[in-house]
């Protein structure tokens, strides 16, 4: 498998070392890592997740709207970042690996790189005090 | 492909008694095609001997620059070949996200810096973004990519017939990674070099040294080796070497890392002067 770009790889670096929760995001809406923080929102670490493709994070992460509605993939934040090329914010309710539901607020914004390569998304995350 | 290092000091150039065999030049390299094209790696201090060395019968010099801290292109103005009139000068580098390599390099070549103007030297250099995508120079064919360290900075990668060589003249691939050197998709640089017939990598820094000096873009004597082990390299030449260290102390820091294990490549200690072959 090839090495990420590093931009990538220096932005999964600052996440790291985050006490927030971050989710990468790759071109394609892969997901190719989330840190630490994010693996308590998530149920589980990434070291044990891996990295998830588009179609396993639909089925793996249920997305409601606050009010328990259903929730277009088009009005993820993240896929705002990642096809209109804009920052986004919401407030979601989803159900993780641990089959717990959450309610969080979700701010995502692009990650471009050098010569205008759309390198993919970044994804924080904010456990909303009104559950 | 041959291959010269004409200047392997990292930083600022180190002239002195002390330094005598790994040289006080900064970085600059000169990699020779079978079919004659003649490229250069970095523009620091060691690039005037190479200049002296150009014969006249050359038509065309390609300069690749990793990056344009002081110790790559300050140089580059008394690189004579750039003052021979009817020479085809090439001169790629890295565009920053806002600015082309044409202006940023004109920085250096700007009045208060130096006393040439770019536009002013006899070959008419030619400056080019380096493309992301591989591209042909000769019969060498150079594949680039961003590595870690600080500013917009590229590693390269020029292969012929079956072999290649991997220039990395600064590069932190421990950067804030504390699995370094576990996961190889998330290390910086690992393309470039996998697999090398010759990696020409940053070695700066001591082990003990590294920690105070972390996010500065440079590596630990022990990062190159693992490094040069994940990429599965045959050879590996440690370059960028501090200014504040001797030949006497280089010497010692290269056995040390022979000593700790048995090593996969040959590791071959970065000295002024030195050319290898890579037989094709």
């Amino acid at each position: 498998m090839p090495a990420q770009e590093v931009e990538l790889i220096l932005t999964r670096q600052l996440a790291n070392y985050l006490n927030m929760p971050v989710f990468i995001v790759g071109p394609n809406g892969d997901l190719l890592f989330y840190n630490e923080a994010a693996g308590e929102l998530v149920g589980r670490p990434y070291d044990e997740a891996g990295q998830l493709s588009l179609s396993q994070l639909e089925t793996t992460f249920q997305t409601m709207n606050e009010d328990g509605s259903p929730l277009g993939e088009n009005d993820l934040p993240v896929t705002i970042a990642l096809r209109q090329g804009r920052p986004a914010h919401r407030r979601i309710r989803y159900r993780g690996f641990d089959g717990a539901d959450r309610l969080i607020e979700v701010t995502a914004f692009p990650l471009d790189g050098h010569a205008g390569r759309r390198l993919g998304a970044v994804a924080i995350f904010w456990e909303s005090e009104q559950q | 492909m041959k291959i010269t290092l004409w200047g392997t000091r990292g930083s600022l150039a180190s002239p002195g008694p002390e330094n005598l065999r790994y040289g006080g030049n900064t970085s600059c390299v000169e990699v020779r095609g079978s079919d004659g094209t003649l490229l250069v790696l970095d523009a620091g201090t060691g690039i005037r001997r190479l200049g002296d060395s150009v014969e006249a019968g050359v038509k065309r010099v390609d300069i690749l620059l990793t990056h344009l801290h002081l110790d790559h292109i300050q140089g580059l103005g008394f690189f004579q070949p750039l003052y021979r009139e009817g020479l085809e000068v090439h001169i790629w580098g890295p565009p920053s996200t806002k600015l082309d390599l044409a202006t940023r390099l004109s920085r250096y070549f700007s009045t208060q810096l130096f006393p040439v103007r770019v536009g002013d030297l006899p070959s008419h250099p030619i400056l080019h973004d380096v493309p992301l995508a591989p591209f042909q120079i000769g019969g060498l064919t150079i594949v680039t990519d961003f590595v870690c360290h600080p500013g917009p900075t590229l590693g390269y990668r020029i292969a012929e017939n079956g072999t290649c060589v991997a220039y990395l003249p600064d590069h932190e691939p421990a950067l804030g990674a504390p699995d370094f050197p576990g996961d190889p998709q998330w290390t910086s640089g690992l393309d470039l070099a996998a697999e090398a017939d010759l990696l020409i990598h940053d070695a700066q820094y001591t082990d003990d040294e590294y920690p105070g000096h972390i996010g500065w873009g440079h590596s630990a004597f022990s990062h190159v080796i693992a490094f040069g082990t994940m990429a599965r390299v045959n050879r590996l030449v440690t370059f960028h070497h501090d200014p504040a260290h001797s030949d006497a102390a280089l010497d010692r820091f290269i056995d040390e890392q022979r000593k700790t294990c048995r090593l996969p490549f040959e590791l071959v200690p970065g000295t002024e002067g030195t050319t290898l072959q890579l037989a094709t």
